[in-house]
């Protein structure tokens, strides 16, 4: 048991920590590149309207629409995914640190962990539906 | 990146925040794994002051979500203006090892970090006051779609007393989270835009990963040099512009 605390020094987990997030980056990056191929292949040719802004449709904005966009191979829906990926991330690195903490024996940040994951949580949801 | 995207290309500033917001979060994540390997950063400060900035982010997206465009180019402006100072200015010097404070103690927030001559312990300060400024540049943060890495710094370096590159290093870590929590309200709102995010996400991680490497042999004061005039520069553009109503 010794051994095994000794095993989750800081050091350690946040080179843990480190690794997932440079995993997580690189996954999403994949997907973003794989979802703009896509999307420049089909509309690459036509100029986007960015100096007006009228909001992304319902589909692009929570997480169902953009799965089942993203399943049915459309470029934008495939973006939107890996981008979601990304934001997924940081919250993935939050949820990982509750479990090396909970390891290390580390109460009062096991708590305060915690509550920045339901904080995130609820940014994620709070625009859904 | 905000302004890039809104002065140079004429993107409205709501796509541009979106599209910063994901960049920052790239940013940060792929440099971080770089950053852990140094040994500076210190989970547990970031991970409390995490509570500050994400509740300041939400709140901050929400707000954004309220407010016209040209107040948020003014309010832009000046905040890019203020880091410009704050990053040119020389730093206060350090007063020498002041004793534990009890909240940074308890908390568990004292560490140390690697120098050429060993191990350099230090104790954070004024936990309150480095909290309630993390909040603001949470807000910050929600309602611009930046880092505000600089006041995360200011915050920990200034009012903490941390040293600098501990300061740096945790910041970055928990811009990623920042920005995550913001990002999260903006994806709800359709203000992440697919086509504009993509190339903007591959092009700072590319950036990223090479600026990670060269940061950590890069001269501090040229940096902040370079740093501050760019910022400069482009701080009074997005104020003459929210003026003007021009975005």
């Amino acid at each position: 048991m010794v051994n095994f605390k000794q095993k989750w020094t800081d050091q350690y987990v946040e080179e843990l920590i480190g690794n997932l997030l440079q995993t997580g980056v690189i996954l999403a990056s994949a997907v973003v590149l794989l979802g703009g191929s896509i999307y420049l292949i089909r509309h690459g040719l036509s100029a986007p309207q960015y100096h007006v802004f009228m909001g992304e449709p319902t589909d692009l904005r929570t997480l169902s629409g953009i799965v089942r966009d993203a399943l049915t191979l459309r470029g934008r829906g495939i973006i939107q995914l890996g981008l979601l990926l990304l934001i997924a991330t940081p919250v993935a690195r939050v949820a990982f640190s509750v479990a090396a903490f909970a390891l290390q024996r580390d109460r009062l940040y096991v708590v305060v962990t915690l509550v920045v994951l339901a904080i995130l949580l609820y940014s994620l949801t709070s625009g859904q539906g | 990146m905000t302004p890039l995207l809104t002065l140079a290309l004429g993107v409205d500033i709501r796509y541009a925040i979106g599209a910063t917001l994901v960049s920052v979060i790239a940013t940060s994540s792929g440099a971080a794994a770089a950053y852990v390997r140094e040994g500076f950063s210190n989970i547990r400060i970031g991970m409390f002051l995490e509570i500050a900035t994400t509740l300041g982010a939400v709140a901050g997206a929400l707000l954004a979500t309220r407010i016209s465009t040209g107040a948020i180019s003014l309010i832009f402006g000046v905040v890019l203006l203020y880091s410009a100072y704050a990053s040119s200015r020389s730093r206060r010097e350090r007063s020498e090892a002041l004793g534990p404070d009890p909240l940074a103690t308890r908390l568990r927030m004292n560490g140390s970090f690697p120098t050429p001559e060993g191990a350099s312990s230090y104790n954070v300060q004024h936990v309150p006051g480095g909290f309630s400024l993390m909040f603001g540049a949470g807000v910050l943060s929600g309602l611009l779609g930046i880092g505000s890495g600089a006041v995360k710094v200011i915050a920990m370096d200034q009012v903490m007393d941390i040293p600098f590159k501990v300061s740096t290093t945790t910041s970055n870590f928990m811009i990623g989270v920042t920005a995550a929590a913001s990002a999260g309200v903006y994806l709800g709102r359709g203000y992440i835009d697919p086509g504009l995010a993509m190339p903007v996400m591959l092009g700072v991680v590319v950036g990223s990963l090479v600026g990670a490497r060269v940061l950590t042999h890069a001269k501090t004061r040229w940096l902040r040099i370079i740093f501050g005039l760019v910022i400069g520069i482009m701080a009074l553009e997005m104020i003459y512009h929210g003026l003007t109503g021009r975005l």
